[in-house]
């Protein structure tokens, strides 16, 4: 039940096919050159020191070390997650909003399915916990990332509407009610393809991966399916929580829009008078 | 009784006032004096120093969003958030009354916004702004888009709000409309001096 092992010769002769992206490129002059050669040095070695971190790790099945790896992982997401927002909150506040809502979301998914639904013995056991985590937190990163996106733009798009239903009374969480139902829908949407199309167009990753190791397919399909289900739950609870959060801090306690917080965000232009 | 102390609005000299109920005070003053600034920062709009109290009642002792339902800025320009007018609009037989004030009826709240001329669009935030009756009205230029029979419209519409004590704070460049609504006149400069005149006709 167990994979052929790779020699380093196929890695080269694997990598051998990046070679021709490099060749596209140069042909093309689209000077992506440099560009694959880093991202393909990095991904080897990011990919090589979590493989050598994770046979430490999970050698060990120590509930600290799984602990540290699993805050890494949350971290090193919370600050990619903040990264890739165009205008963010101008405070560490941000930081702590991308990484708490990571930590709830993927911590309560992975608890959840690693301690309820598989139930291994321990129930911190890092082969389980930690691959969890991992595609939990990738894709509740991404839908985070399309809610506060979709949320922060329309704010500063809309901001004389929502200016117009706090004047009129509103609390924020009223002026945002429609903006924050369209950042929660556009969050899903990912999810919703990817199950629409999973085993008819794309074989998911983790079930293509345990076919390659040998599992029974019918197995790797129920892991898959329980995965989706833990995504999608991780995914909408992340990016409820990470837009309601982004509306406090856009918002301040006289429910008042204050944009001038969104770095990035055109300073409050001065109306007519 | 709107009561206005010290109030610190960023770029303003401080300001202090009162309005009675029933009363019209004028805010003059040329573009980018602050007319808006000072009237969306008695909306509790943006962030501002000082005192401001509406029947003995300072804005910090009640929620942001209370002190908008008495205290109400319509701006010159209003914004909507729905593709058409009815969703604005709680439904109410006040509505209708309202709407018939300015001219306009059913039709114009079925209608797309983006369809309605700007004089219509004013006029229906005007509405939107009164309809659930508000202590006191900070009317931003509140005719600048509208022609001599709706402006006339309108006035008659504030003069209405003056009767039933609410108290009014209207920003406009028409002095004739302004002698003919405002009791009092506040004065912002462009500079760091300001005065305020009593006297103008009621």
């Amino acid at each position: 039940m167990n994979a052929i092992p790779l020699s380093a010769v196929d890695l080269v002769l694997a990598a051998a096919l990046l070679i021709v992206n490099g060749i596209i490129s140069v042909v093309f002059g689209l000077r992506l050159e440099r560009s694959l050669a880093i991202a393909a040095i990095r991904m080897v070695v990011q990919l090589a020191v979590v493989g050598y971190v994770l046979k430490f790790v999970l050698e060990q099945t120590s509930p600290v070390w799984t602990a540290l790896v699993a805050l890494v992982m949350v971290l090193v997401a919370g600050i990619e997650l903040m990264q890739r927002q165009e205008r963010r909150p101008r405070s560490w506040l941000a930081y702590g909003l991308g990484n708490a809502t990571l930590l709830l979301a993927g911590g309560l998914a992975t608890l959840y399915a690693a301690t309820i639904v598989i139930g291994p013995s321990p129930w911190y056991a890092p082969r389980y916990v930690l691959p969890i985590l991992g595609m939990v937190l990738g894709n509740t990163l991404t839908s985070i990332s399309l809610a506060l996106q979709t949320l922060n733009e329309g704010a500063e798009r809309e901001r004389s509407a929502i200016e117009a239903r706090i004047a009129l009374g509103a609390t924020r969480l009223q002026a945002f009610s429609g903006l924050l139902r369209q950042s929660l829908r556009t969050a899903t949407t990912p999810l919703l393809n990817s199950m629409a199309v999973a085993g008819v167009v794309t074989l998911p990753g983790m079930m293509a991966g345990q076919i390659l190791a040998g599992a029974d397919p019918s197995e790797a399909a129920k892991y898959q399916i329980m995965i989706l289900f833990v995504l999608a739950g991780a995914s909408g609870l992340g990016a409820f929580a990470a837009a309601l959060g982004s509306v406090f801090l856009m918002t301040d306690a006289r429910h008042r829009l204050r944009l001038d917080r969104l770095a990035g965000a055109r300073r409050g232009a001065n109306r007519n008078s | 009784m709107l009561r206005v102390d010290y109030l610190a609005v960023p770029g303003l000299p401080t300001l202090s006032f009162e309005v009675a109920a029933g009363e019209c005070l004028a805010v003059e003053g040329p573009s980018g004096s602050g007319k808006t600034r000072m009237l969306r920062a008695l909306a509790d709009l943006d962030p501002a120093g000082g005192y401001v109290h509406l029947d003995g009642v300072e804005r910090s002792e009640m929620r942001g969003p209370q002190w908008r339902r008495h205290v109400r800025y319509a701006s010159a320009e209003p914004a909507w958030w729905a593709p058409t007018g009815v969703e604005h609009f709680p439904k109410s037989a006040r509505l209708d009354r309202l709407l018939s004030a300015l001219a306009l009826d059913d039709g114009h709240l079925r209608r797309p916004i983006a369809e309605l001329s700007t004089g219509e669009r004013q006029r229906l935030g005007l509405i939107r702004a009164l309809v659930d009756e508000p202590r006191v009205l900070l009317l931003d230029e509140p005719t600048s888009a509208l022609d001599t029979t709706s402006a006339a419209m309108t006035e008659e519409l504030i003069k209405y709000q003056l009767l039933a004590e609410r108290i009014v704070l209207l920003v406009s460049h028409d002095v004739a409309q302004i002698e003919r609504l405002a009791h009092a006149r506040l004065q912002l400069a462009a500079a760091t001096t300001f005065r305020r005149s009593e006297g103008a006709a009621a």
